[in-house]
């Protein structure tokens, strides 16, 4: 597929025709503007979709003021898994010749600067269908998580591992990039509501899709409120997610599709 | 079975039963929920007012007293009746899901189309 070429973009930066960037956002009026804005910065040609999870803090005006080519508002909070849902669904409807989606958080703590390499990682040999952006794999100690965090990433690592034979360092990340075919399985109702952990990448490793790791830096909070309550409700999330790692397993596997035949001219 | 223990099973199994017939009959509850409610209320009443019948059933499962095994069945009814609407609530939350998704969806449609 030839690259369409605007005036003003240099010969020979790459363009992001047919990738959509999905950011879930969830109460974050002040910072997701910047996010948008670093997206398209980032990514010339991206189509930006920006899902409100029910904020009502003017979180969807911001996208839009930001220059976000579609703001898809949910009437109530559903939970991250779900908002990310909407975005590919709309990004599977609108978006011609839908090569790949990317997805970072509206927090700032994703740098869409990273998303290249994302993108990079799945068309560049060995190819992957799903690359995940990997907090840990640079093994530099640059960002540290609160202790019980840390030990749920160890715990879903080796989960994976055990279940796939992937080393994964970072499962629970959501800096990730999916290629068209993983978008439609997920969007196809795969996706859990609240956080897609190691039971969706066993599930989709078991759907004959290719999963690889690309290291990235992660920024702290710049403010608001973090995603992942502590506590009781952190026990609650790895009681969820290893039992849905264990009924993933039991489950018979959703194949992905074969490849189409090749259309006759 | 003491026969105080059998009119307080007949009655109680009697009035559920014509509970969820009036429930039904003023469309407050729909036809498809009342069945596991109405099979517990007559299995109740039922096996109140034939004591033969609860005796053979208490010696099948080998219990002391006849009065425990009419509540043993009627909670255990319960518990189906809990299970049944668990699994309808995570349907509906699904459906609800669907419905908010694909209204979000619409409207940023409908707002492109606008502009």
């Amino acid at each position: 597929m030839p690259r369409r070429r605007e005036a003003g973009v240099e010969a020979g930066e790459r363009r992001y025709d047919g990738v959509a960037c999905v950011i879930p956002a969830f109460r974050e009026a002040e910072r997701v503007g910047a996010v948008v804005a670093a997206a398209r910065a980032a990514l010339p040609g991206v189509v930006v979709v920006v899902v409100d999870d029910g904020s009502r803090d003017g979180t969807a005006a911001a996208a839009r003021a930001a220059g976000a080519d579609a703001v898809c508002v949910l009437a109530f909070n559903l939970g991250y898994g779900a908002a990310l849902e909407t975005g590919y669904k709309w990004a599977v409807a609108h978006v011609d010749g839908l090569s790949a989606v990317v997805q970072c958080d509206a927090d700032g703590q994703h740098d869409p600067r990273q998303l290249r390499d994302l993108l990079a990682a799945l068309d560049e040999p060995p190819g992957a269908d799903l690359v995940i952006g990997s907090r840990f794999a640079a093994g530099d100690g640059h960002y540290r998580a609160p202790a019980a965090r840390r030990a749920g990433i160890r715990l879903f690592g080796r989960l994976v591992r055990a279940t796939t034979g992937l080393r994964l360092t970072d499962p629970t990340s959501g800096f990730q990039a999916l290629s068209a075919d993983v978008v439609a399985h997920l969007a196809g109702g795969s996706m859990p509501w609240d956080f897609p952990d190691a039971d969706l990448i066993i599930e989709l490793h078991r759907a004959g899709f290719r999963i690889a790791e690309v290291p990235v830096t992660m920024a702290p909070r710049a403010g608001g409120e973090s995603m992942h309550g502590g506590g009781v409700r952190a026990l609650w999330y790895a009681f969820k997610v290893t039992l849905s790692v264990g009924v993933t397993v039991l489950r018979r596997p959703r194949r992905r599709p074969p490849p189409p035949p090749p259309e006759e001219i | 079975m003491d026969p105080r223990n059998q009119v307080v099973a007949i009655v109680l199994g009697a009035s559920l039963v014509l509970a969820i017939l009036e429930l039904v009959r003023r469309r407050r509850l729909r036809e498809e929920y009342s069945v596991l409610w109405l099979v517990t209320g007559t299995v109740i009443a039922l096996l109140a007012a034939v004591p033969a019948l609860l005796r053979v059933l208490t010696r099948l499962v080998g219990a002391e007293f006849p009065v425990s095994v009419l509540f043993f069945f009627g909670l255990l009814f319960s518990l189906a009746i809990s299970l049944h609407f668990s699994v309808r609530i995570s349907r509906l939350q699904d459906q609800v899901k669907d419905l908010a998704q694909d209204l979000a969806l619409e409207r940023a449609d409908a707002r492109a189309g606008r502009s």
